[in-house]
């Protein structure tokens, strides 16, 4: 019954959204006017429908209903219940289904409380987030539904990839396809916009706290996915230019763009149709995301087994879509009216600055990704592509693109003299200067990158907090802080990064059991290797002693696990968290003379990688709140007036 | 100023950005488009010197010797041709490393055609194919 519940909420949603996409469209005709107010309450109710359907097939998940085939091919009765609920989008078709409600619902969410728009833009935004929809319901129902039933039912179910058994894995999907999904609400504002030619400060103003809530899950989804490959792996690194990785970042970089030029839109009405073609370009990067991952042209933990013909719909949705929009833009990019101009050096020039050079970072990260798709399709060699390319091709510009990133809040707005800049940048670049020097002096020979990277990130943690100089804290706006918190985030991240791959120290041995092995500033000892059994696994743990001079002793368990349903090891990394940074550990395998391998590693100051992360998206939520407070004082003040 | 030569300066702006990323892209994708070899690969073309690359191929049955220090291995990869590559690693190998599976590793040829190994790719599960090698399993399947 709940399967049938399921999937008659998915048809009654698909039927909505075909009734959204005409309703708008007919609306914004002439003579229409009555229809507009039809069109939120419909948007609404299919997110509604859409919830209700995700619901049932978690209902389903959480009682591993073995008569629904997803369940069967994707659960297991023995599984802990986090995982059973987690692996409601641990497949291809519960995932699917997740990006449609997540799409659902943020159009719901646009119909019940954008107040902003104006409404004739707003049903064309509507019927553009239908017509999005439209295409995934579709392709659900046709060829990915996943409420289909198996007759007769199985006896047990196949069990989940091991590797997606891990509580970050409950929560990185839904909050990437947050960020992910979302960014087709900007999407859906160009093209609404477009529609109805009213690109102008007042609709970036409606379009920027939508961007900017993506942003912020995009940006945590890319911070917890680096942290689970960093301690899940074993491996431990932290980015791997896998391009499952760069498909979550290309929306990022593009959403990061479109951030900055929204807000030159909204408080100097200057770059009008680039803001709209970053919107449709950063759609089209989660459109390609999604192609990656979902079609099946990679194998990766994410690409869960899928058919050419699936792989097939969503390419011809994405040329529909992508193909669509540009056509759009193409047509009436001319009828939008000119935006104000600005002087190169303003608080504008160093936004435009940042958009190019993201932009090219983009280029090169997509070149990347899909170069060797392209060669394959076209000479059939299989060729890839790996990290010395993008670091090579991509560090550079990112590395020029933080110093003007420090030097961006301290430009002002319209017009801007390039000696009082200098006078305002000098501090910063002085305590570059100085950890240049120390490091120079203190620690040489830490290769160029950590070099640059710990520089560079002196200076802008100084310039990120520069603009709270001299102001009353109190008064400051809450955006203002979200924006140092974020460019501080970048400067944490950084220097995380550079003092990973300077410091780290790593000990690989194979040693008996009351060994101990020096690793950085610790001693480890090797005290047993015991059997341990988990829910669904057994596992051989060893228990290691680190201690740091005569300081407290820290227990570490690595274990090297062995799941049976679906048949697989993953080994589990122990990791101590100090202050200082991480003492990671992993048990390699056991040899006939009693020896265990042990690999640890002493990684300095890595935690600030996602420490840095979370600041950023931290940033994004307060200016988030700032912006939305503000908008309501004046919408208030308007009431009263 | 006018409002329509900063628009022109604008575009041709951002697309000299996007086209010098993407040709600086390709030119340096044309040093890393050998960045994968498999061994027929290192018979026909030689063995880069002085640059990461990753090889890929199944693991020939009978060949893995562990050294005495206990981390370190060694192992010949081989493909659907006469061709091998004999590889060295110092590291714990993956779970599913094992005799005529497939592997991928990241390293540095030596002068002596011996392959050091940094990284072995850990594969997801045991369906896992890395996508290069896929097409070579394939092809040597069909050869039996």
């Amino acid at each position: 019954m709940i399967a049938e519940a399921g999937l008659a909420a998915l048809w009654l949603a698909a039927a909505l959204s075909l009734l959204q996409l005409c309703l708008g469209a007919f609306a914004l005709r002439p003579g229409g006017e009555g229809l507009l107010r039809t069109v939120r309450p419909v948007a609404a109710v299919q997110a509604a429908l859409v919830a209700i359907s995700f619901f049932c097939l978690i209902l389903l998940f959480l009682r591993t209903d073995l008569s629904v085939a997803l369940v069967a091919a994707n659960s297991h009765a023995a599984k802990p219940w986090l995982y059973k609920f987690a692996g409601t989008w641990g497949n291809h078709e519960g995932s699917m289904l997740l990006w449609v409600a997540v799409l659902a619902i943020a159009g719901g969410a646009v119909a019940l409380f954008e107040r902003k728009l104006e409404q004739r833009t707003l049903i064309a935004t509507l019927a553009a987030q239908a017509a999005i929809g439209l295409g995934f319901y579709a392709f659900l129902l046709f060829s990915s539904n996943p409420f289909e039933r198996l007759n007769p039912p199985a006896a047990v179910g196949q069990g989940l990839n091991p590797l997606l058994q891990d509580p970050g894995l409950a929560f990185h999907p839904p909050t990437l396809y947050f960020g992910y999904v979302g960014i087709s609400i900007a999407f859906s504002f160009a093209v609404g916009a477009l529609i109805t030619r009213d690109v102008g400060a007042a609709f970036a103003r409606a379009m920027r706290p939508w961007v900017l809530a993506a942003w912020i899950f995009l940006t945590l989804g890319i911070t917890a996915g680096s942290y689970w490959a960093y301690y899940e792996l074993g491996w431990g690194g932290w980015w791997f230019w896998d391009p499952v990785e760069n498909a979550s970042l290309m929306p990022w970089l593009a959403a990061t763009a479109l951030l900055h030029s929204v807000t030159v839109l909204a408080t100097r009405d200057a770059l009008r149709a680039w803001t709209v073609m970053l919107a449709v370009v950063a759609f089209s990067m989660s459109m390609i995301g999604t192609f990656l991952v979902r079609s099946g042209i990679l194998t990766s933990v994410h690409a869960f087994a899928v058919d050419p013909e699936r792989g097939f719909f969503i390419l011809i949705l994405l040329t529909l879509y992508i193909g669509g929009a540009l056509a759009l833009f193409g047509l009436r990019v001319g009828t939008v009216r000119e935006g104000a101009t600005f002087e190169p050096v303003s608080r504008e020039g160093t936004l435009v600055l940042n958009n190019l050079l993201l932009s090219a970072i983009l280029g090169i990260v997509l070149v990347g990704t899909l170069y060797p798709l392209g060669v394959e399709a076209v000479t059939g060699e299989k060729l890839s592509v790996g990290p010395p390319y993008f670091n090579s091709a991509a560090g550079p510009i990112a590395l020029a693109l933080v110093v003007f990133m420090a030097a961006g809040p301290l430009v002002r707005w319209r017009r801007d003299r390039a000696p009082e800049v200098v006078n305002r940048i000098a501090l910063p670049v002085l305590i570059s200067a100085v950890t240049l020097f120390a490091l120079v002096l203190f620690a040489p020979g830490i290769g160029l990158f950590p070099l640059f990277g710990l520089t560079l990130a002196t200076g802008v943690a100084a310039a990120s907090v520069a603009p709270l100089w001299k102001r009353n804290l109190r008064r400051t706006p809450l955006f203002t802080w979200g924006m140092v918190a974020a460019h501080l985030g970048i400067a944490v991240s950084l220097a995380g990064m550079a003092s990973e791959s300077a410091f780290t120290q790593e000990t690989l041995v194979a040693v008996p059991v009351g060994e101990t092995v020096e690793v950085g500033p610790y001693s480890v000892r090797f005290d047993a290797v015991q059997p341990v059994a988990g829910p669904n696994w057994t596992a051989i743990e060893a228990t290691l002693t680190a201690r740091r001079g005569d300081g407290k002793p820290i227990v570490l368990k690595p274990q090297a696990r062995m799941f049976s349903s679906p048949p697989t090891e993953t080994s589990e990394a122990a990791i101590a968290t100090r202050l200082g940074g991480q003492l990671y550990t992993v048990l390699g395998k056991g040899d006939a003379g009693g020896r265990w391998q042990l690999r640890l590693w002493w990684k300095p100051f890595v935690t600030l990688i996602w420490l840095g992360g979370g600041l950023i998206a931290l940033g994004g939520v307060l200016s988030l709140i700032g912006r939305v407070r503000r908008e309501r004082k004046v919408q208030l003040q308007e009431a009263w007036a | 100023m006018k409002a329509k030569n900063q628009r022109l300066t604008l575009l041709i702006l951002a697309i000299a950005a996007v086209l010098g990323a993407v040709l600086l892209g390709m030119s340096a994708l044309k040093e890393q488009a050998a960045y994968f070899y498999a061994p027929a690969d290192v018979a026909r073309k030689g063995v880069p010197l002085d640059q990461a690359v990753r090889i890929g191929g199944m693991v020939v049955p009978g060949s893995i010797k562990r050294d005495p220090d206990g981390v370190s291995i060694d192992f010949v990869v081989g493909d659907e041709t006469e061709a091998t590559i004999p590889v060295r690693f110092k590291g714990i190998v993956p779970d599913l490393f094992k005799e005529d599976s497939g592997v991928v590793a990241e390293g540095r040829f030596q002068a002596d055609g011996t392959f050091v190994a940094s990284e072995i790719l850990a594969k997801h599960d045991e369906n896992y194919m890395p996508p290069e090698l896929a097409g070579e399993k394939h092809k040597s399947e069909s050869l039996e």
